[in-house]
């Protein structure tokens, strides 16, 4: 280390990531007495989590006694186009509830029924009323139970901090390196175990409800060291999005608007969504407004608003639309509540939709309709990990949450996600604390993938003038991606997109920053577009791959699902510096499971 | 499309200055929205926190023309395009870089805040708490961390000194949602008075004024605090009661 000096902090694990599979899985893993680093790259409690709106799903059978795990489990599972690792649908299902009782110990204050236990809403390809919520905040009442329990359990919390690269002792991992946005010096994690917690990847996409921080950090820092990303073609475009005004176009709109009565609206005033019931759903989805209005309250003898189709199919319904000519004027469409519900309802089911509204676009959603349309949201390809154990393809390396894959398969059910990061972030932290306990060996830190890292992050500053704003490659990633590989996709596009990402990788190359390292966005935007763009082709090498449409992939040129694509996971993994794709087949679902399918239509 | 011209604090704790930036306009547009234009054209360092850009993660507080607030929630019609617009750093803590300062003293605060520890469960294993008995506290929990509350506060926003013995606003509807709890079982009272220092707050309502989420922080939860500290500690009557009663709660 002749140039950069370095400070080093040692663990038995490290989290990268503190949103709601980073905290439990810091949590879960210091209850198992193993010393705890959490790294985040934003201040703690400022993660996307908080910006979860509608719910955590968990058959808690609080509101429907008929509800159970192996219902939840077949949702999950018919959501996501039966591509989902059966058995992290499973897991999930089973211990949901807990997870969400557990949250209640530690302080959380779920929305409560009549006779004193946690309410329950419905939502999107759920059979039964099933998320438990508060209001329309869940995610940041979530985040600050977890918050505020995490701090006394003797973890370290790194804040501001971005990690650059995974280091590695031979095949395993042995730490990570990063810098302080505060001060932009090198800082370096040794750890036994690491657990990735980063989340998504949506800022590759110019409409989006993701924040900065969603750059696919986690899926590139996996990828570059050795472990598999599978499912990387399936994104999930929310359907309801803000459109308008324009520097509001993307924030989130939950689907809790819907499930507490809002209905989907075109320019002529048709409930368009009864024209897009896929063959898939029509048992159970009503295919008339009388039903559809009649299920809100009576669920037992009548099917399921066609407005609570699973998150894929409303957006590719209102993407549709709005192709037609039946768009709201901003090129959106009517998402109207203020008809079936009262102004109080609305107020006190969704005050942040009411304040959000109210505050941005200058609308009273108790008073007149939404536009809404689809906005990037949620990837449900990952890093491929043991169902069981979290654990990737490189031992050490554990993953849960958003940047894990498999779990939700080819689209996620809304209020899954809550879910999925309190079951498989408390496995995360507890079988990486059982792999650091269980390690003898030693490990070291290798001086020149340090120096490696800090020679790349510094690079931007050592450019010629002639080099180019970074924030202006990002943008036009951003609208690549938009344009190209976005709800409706084909060869032609996506062959397109992937050479336009080469062209941008050797512009980043040229990335200039100005000023110094002391909290400089402009250097960490310049940084960001390593993994961005990573992920950015990963997805569209995928999306070229699979030759059919399902779930959050639809090829305009290969429009139906194809049983033969059904089982198998696209993989990419990087060999001599390229990515690798292949077609690996699907964990077999065993046939006690499989039964749940028969059963009922 | 109007152009605003915007005075933005560049600089650290050490010096720093306004500094004017023209920015075009879109309709729509917020405070956030136009720092970032100027990031993305002119001033690519340009410091700022921010997440969600929709008034859920309390990252941007910010003190626009004087006033304390998320730039992600203030509209730019609000303003005048003839008047120049400053935009600094929240000034109750110390600066790092432009708009960016170092709230750690909030972090140090939360850590003290003795956490909830919960009675016995139902014998079906659960929780029963009824919808009404949580209302107030759901109230707090709708609390962002934006800290704004804690930048006006002028018992610390002049008074390094008095940051020591003192947790701010924020941290009183924190105590004030866990004394209020329907299934803790801590007495925070000693807390509350001698570390928390709610005795020092003299009810200005500052606060509330800013609080984004609109909550009553002053009516619902110092007040009530302060209520408790006075027949705690102050009322004769119930000194003496308490003598020879025992306590139900547990001390912190």
């Amino acid at each position: 280390m002749a140039n950069h000096d370095y400070e080093t902090h040692e663990h038995d694990v490290i989290v990268i990531g503190a949103g709601g599979a980073g905290l439990r899985a810091a949590i879960e893993a210091a209850a198992q007495g193993v010393s705890v680093g959490l790294v985040c790259k934003s201040l703690l409690g400022k993660a996307h989590t908080v910006m979860a709106e509608g719910g955590i799903a968990a058959a808690l059978g609080n509101v429907w006694p008929e509800d159970n795990w192996q219902v939840h489990f077949r949702d999950t599972m018919r959501g996501g186009k039966m591509l989902n690792n059966w058995r992290m649908a499973q897991l999930h299902a089973q211990e949901a509830p807990e997870r969400v009782l557990e949250l209640e110990r530690w302080g959380a204050l779920f929305d409560r029924t009549k006779d004193g236990r946690i309410l329950q809403r419905d939502f999107g390809g759920h059979r039964y009323a099933r998320l438990a919520h508060v209001g329309d905040r869940t995610g940041l009442e979530m985040i600050r139970t977890l918050q505020y329990h995490g701090i006394h359990q003797g973890i370290d919390v790194y804040m501001e901090c971005t990690i650059a690269r995974l280091l590695k002792d031979g095949d395993r991992v042995c730490g990570a390196v990063g810098y302080w946005r505060e001060s932009g010096r090198t800082v370096v994690f040794k750890a036994k175990a690491v657990v990735l917690a980063t989340g998504g990847i949506g800022k590759a996409w110019k409409i989006t409800s993701n924040s900065w921080e969603y750059t696919g950090d986690g899926h590139a820092l996996a990828m570059w060291a050795g472990a598999d990303l599978i499912d990387m073609e399936f994104v999930q475009f929310h359907p309801t999005g803000m459109v308008w005004p324009p520097s509001v176009r993307g924030i989130l709109v939950t689907e809790g608007v819907r499930g507490d009565g809002g209905t989907l609206k075109n320019s002529e005033g048709k409930r368009f969504m009864f024209d897009y019931i896929p063959e898939f759903f029509k048992g159970e989805t009503a295919d008339n407004e009388a039903e559809a209005d009649r299920w809100y309250e009576d669920k037992k003898n009548n099917r399921r608003t066609p407005d609570l189709l699973p998150r894929d199919e409303v957006a590719r319904a209102i993407n549709a639309e709005v192709k037609a000519g039946r768009g709201s004027p901003h090129g959106g469409v009517f998402l109207d509540i203020c008809t079936r519900r009262s102004a109080d309802y609305i107020r006190r089911r969704l005050p942040s939709m009411y304040h959000q509204f109210k505050e941005l676009a200058g609308v009273d959603i108790t008073k007149e309709p939404m536009e809404v349309g689809p906005t990037c949201h949620y990837v449900m390809g990952g890093v491929r990990v043991d169902a069981d154990t979290t654990q990737s393809t490189v031992k050490g390396l554990f993953a849960a949450g958003e940047v894990a894959g498999g779990m939700h398969g080819s689209n996620r059910l809304g209020g899954n996600s809550l879910s999925d990061l309190l079951v498989f972030g408390r496995r995360s932290g507890l079988y990486a604390a059982l792999y650091a306990k269980d390690f003898g060996g030693t490990l070291t830190v290798d001086s020149a993938q340090v120096e490696e890292a800090t020679r790349r992050m510094l690079s931007p500053f050592e450019r010629s003038a002639s080099g180019e704003n970074p924030y202006s490659i990002q943008s036009d990633l951003q609208e690549t991606m938009q344009q190209l590989v976005g709800i409706i996709r084909n060869e032609a596009d996506i062959k397109e997109a992937i050479k336009r990402i080469g062209l941008l990788k050797a512009r980043a190359r040229n990335a200039r920053v100005e000023g110094h390292r002391q909290y400089n966005p402009g250097w960490h935007t310049a940084l960001d577009l390593d993994s961005l763009l990573t992920v950015a082709e990963c997805s569209a090498l995928a999306a070229l791959e699979r030759t059919e449409s399902r779930g959050g992939h639809t090829r305009e040129d290969h429009p139906y699902t194809d049983d033969t694509w059904g089982k198998v996971n696209v993989v990419l993994r990087l060999k001599d510096g390229r990515v690798q794709v292949s077609r690996e087949p699907l964990p077999e679902m065993p046939s006690d499971l499989k039964a749940l399918f028969q059963e009922r239509k | 499309m109007p152009t605003f011209t915007m005075q933005v604090f560049r600089g650290d704790r050490r010096a720093g200055d306004f500094k004017p930036y023209r920015v075009a306009v879109d309709p729509g547009m917020v405070v956030l929205d136009v720092i970032h234009r100027i990031q993305a054209t002119e001033a690519p360092d340009l410091a700022v926190r921010w997440n969600c850009k929709a008034g859920k993660c309390g990252s941007c507080s910010a003190e626009i023309n004087g006033k304390p607030r998320l730039m992600c929630m203030t509209r730019m019609d609000l303003f005048n395009e003839a008047e120049p617009i400053t935009v600094a750093p929240i000034r109750g803590f110390p600066s790092i870089r432009d708009l960016v300062t170092d709230v750690s003293y909030n972090y140090q605060k939360a850590r003290q805040v003795p956490p909830l520890r919960i009675k016995p469960p139902e014998p079906d294993g659960t929780y029963r708490m009824m919808q009404e008995d949580i209302d107030r506290i759901q109230e707090f929990h709708k609390c962002i961390e934006c800290f704004l509350c804690q930048d006006v506060c002028h018992v610390i926003r002049d008074h390094e000194e008095n940051k020591r013995a003192f947790a701010g606003p924020r941290f009183f509807i924190k105590l004030a949602g866990l004394e209020m709890h329907p299934l803790d079982t801590v007495d925070r009272s000693a807390f509350v008075k001698d570390v928390a220092g709610v005795g020092l707050c003299n009810i200005t309502k500052c606060c509330t004024e800013v609080c984004p989420e609109n909550i009553r922080i002053t009516d619902n939860g110092i007040i009530p605090l302060k209520e408790r500290m006075a027949d705690e500690f102050f009322d004769p009557i119930l000194w003496l009661l308490r003598r020879f009663r025992s306590q139900k709660k547990q001390p912190a």
